[in-house]
């Protein structure tokens, strides 16, 4: 019993830390950049099916196949995603910023169309499977197994979070924030906007799809039902609870939201009986935008919020 | 090839006008997308299926003339047309205009995301997500002559969609309430200061976008089916033809539907239904591509 415990504990975690690459990504583009990106389930299912299709066994009638290792599975989904991020933000930069949410929109529904009817590459409704587990040899014994794979997801976004960290604080994070309050001044600077605007969606987007790949092979099967607008919803509600603007608040908002979503989950089993279950998930999407809309209302800072970035030389000058 | 995707051309991107109106009038008076406009019509459409069920205890339910629906249909969508208003109305209390008085207009984009997600899943929950329809009658198609039929239902929506556009351009054009709104959307400040009571203008502007909302989700549910996504299926078309069309022109909302309309069912003519929904996104990417203001718009 304890031991199911902690091995449905580790399984919980290493989702909800999947979920924290997605946010972490999310908030490159948003929290750093003021970028509004509402197709982020068109980039993780880009992400999911570059890397499938570059590490299955080859099957008749589907393109891909190729056996490659996970690894360059994981390499190929980043280049895949950024490179589609960039076709989308090259199309849409320089527009208003509700214009780029609108094509974004309109990027995740033409993926998922893509997704669904693409037979030959996508395996159409039915998706794609056997695709490799890593250290599938331990799947004999689930609690290692899922201990493995915890340590393997929470290294990979223990890898990104620092670095994006890194990157926050560089001269480059600083002109992202600059752009976003205040983009004359950071072109009067001989800033270059919508080229650095560009970068962070291009990296943005390519940290979602590493976040899909990883879930593919996590999970072992892909289809399109996993990438609908609900995934996007999710993901922001993650990154405005967590604090948007903040890497700590992405990582501990997808943990929180990742928890009373299967909290709320778990509530549905209980009350409702097998039948009315599929219906009354819908209510769990109800709860989480009732949510969403409370912490804009109340607490748009979310939980951690941003740290305010002022230069040294004020400070110094003020104390 | 048929020229019957002229016909079905016509009826969807009738529909998608009268949808594409109020996105428009929202966009340019309240300034940002929102993305819950196909929600309100989904709800339009099962309000009036409810308020339907309701009238039909009372009045007699047979279809009028040609038609497959009868009196209730028209009294339910009448009364649907005044509550769908009246929820737009109240997300607007609820949420925008709070989110409105601090906050910048992206935020209010992801609350209406999100509140588009909670009230499709809410129909989901209330109606569950499989198809309904207002009658089970088979319509028998009219022939027009060159292969072309329609049926008297989509021969309503167009002359329906006709009358409703014509209303509002005499609004808009006429009434002192709709030179309010078109100088509320040129400069809301400027406007206050002459006298025009911006808070009256925004209510009437969701009353309306709200109202033109269920009437096109009536029309779809008597011409296509109703289902909870049926209005979130269509914000991408709204969104193209509105941008198309020009942010703010309701003329332009309506040739640019009328325009997705007939380029979605010739796209199905031409590549098969699979990629219809991708249609309207092409459309709008070319849009955006070479004429970022649309065809009547004047602000980029």
């Amino acid at each position: 019993m304890m031991l199911d415990l902690l091995s449905y504990g580790a399984f919980f975690l290493a989702t909800a830390l999947s979920y924290a690459i997605i946010c972490l990504g999310l908030n490159i583009q948003w929290g750093q950049t003021g970028l509004f990106n509402v197709g982020v389930a068109g980039f993780v299912a880009v992400g999911a099916y570059a890397s499938a299709l570059l590490t299955t066994p080859a099957m008749v009638g589907r393109f891909g196949g190729f056996e490659l290792p996970i690894t360059v599975g994981w390499v190929g989904a980043m280049l895949a995603a950024g490179l589609c991020a960039g076709i989308v933000g090259a199309v849409t930069l320089r527009l208003r910023a509700d214009y780029l949410a609108i094509t974004t929109f309109g990027v995740a529904v033409a993926i998922q169309l893509v997704a669904l009817n693409a037979q030959g590459l996508t395996g159409g409704p039915f998706g794609i499977g056997f695709i490799p587990r890593p250290f599938a040899a331990l799947a004999e014994t689930p609690l290692a197994f899922e201990l493995v794979h915890l340590a393997l997801v929470g290294g990979v976004t223990t890898v990104a979070f620092f670095a994006l960290e890194r990157l926050v604080r560089s001269p480059w994070g600083r002109v992202l924030r600059a752009i976003r309050e205040d983009e004359t001044a950071a072109a009067s600077l001989g800033k270059h906007a919508n080229f650095y605007r560009l970068q962070a969606f291009m990296l943005g987007g390519s940290l979602m799809g590493l976040a899909g790949a990883v879930q593919a092979h996590f999970i072992g099967f892909i289809a399109p039902d996993n990438y609908v607008p609900a995934l996007t919803f999710q993901v922001w509600a993650m990154l405005i609870v967590g604090g948007s603007g903040n890497n700590r608040g992405a990582v501990l908002g997808a943990v929180v939201v990742w928890g009373l979503w299967s909290l709320s989950g778990f509530a549905i089993g209980v009350l409702f009986p097998p039948g009315q279950q599929a219906r009354a998930a819908a209510l769990q999407i109800v709860a989480i935008g009732v949510m969403l809309a409370v912490i804009l209302l109340l607490r748009p800072r979310g939980i951690l919020g941003e740290h305010r970035t002022i230069s040294r030389h004020v400070v110094a000058a003020t104390e | 090839m048929t020229l019957q995707f002229l016909a079905d051309g016509l009826v969807m991107g009738a529909m998608t006008a009268l949808g594409a109106i109020g996105l428009t009038l929202t966009y340019s008076i309240l300034r940002f997308a929102n993305f819950t406009h196909g929600d309100l019509i989904s709800w339009g459409a099962y309000l009036t299926l409810t308020l339907a069920a309701i009238i039909g205890m009372v009045l007699p339910s047979g279809s009028i003339g040609p038609f497959s629906f009868g009196w209730p249909i028209v009294a339910a969508g009448l009364v649907a047309m005044l509550l769908t208003g009246l929820l737009a109305l109240a997300l607007d209390y609820l949420l925008f205009a709070r989110l409105r008085r601090h906050g910048t207009a992206i935020i209010l984009v992801i609350a209406s995301f999100g509140a588009s997600l909670a009230l499709r899943s809410l129909l989901e929950f209330l109606y569950t997500p499989s198809p309904i329809y207002f009658s089970r009658e088979l319509q028998i198609a009219i022939p027009l002559g060159a292969g072309v039929r329609v049926t008297p239902d989509q021969l309503f929506t167009l002359g329906l969609t006709a009358v409703l556009v014509g209303v509002m351009h005499l609004l808009l054009t006429r009434s002192h309430i709709g030179r309010a709104m078109r100088a509320v959307s040129e400069n809301p400040a400027l406007a206050g200061i002459v006298g025009i009571d911006v808070a009256a203008v925004v209510r009437t502007t969701w009353l309306m976008g709200g109202a033109l909302a269920c009437a096109a989700g009536v029309m779809l549910g008597l011409t296509v089916q109703i289902r909870p996504y049926m209005g979130s299926d269509l914000l991408l078309p709204l969104f193209a033809a509105a941008i198309l069309g020009g942010i703010g022109s309701v003329p332009g909302a309506v040739v640019g539907g009328l325009i997705v309309g007939l380029a979605e069912s010739l796209g199905v003519q031409l590549i098969g239904a699979n990629y219809r929904a991708a249609i309207a996104f092409l459309l709008l990417l070319l849009v955006l591509l070479l004429k970022p203001t649309g065809l009547f718009g004047v602000r980029p």
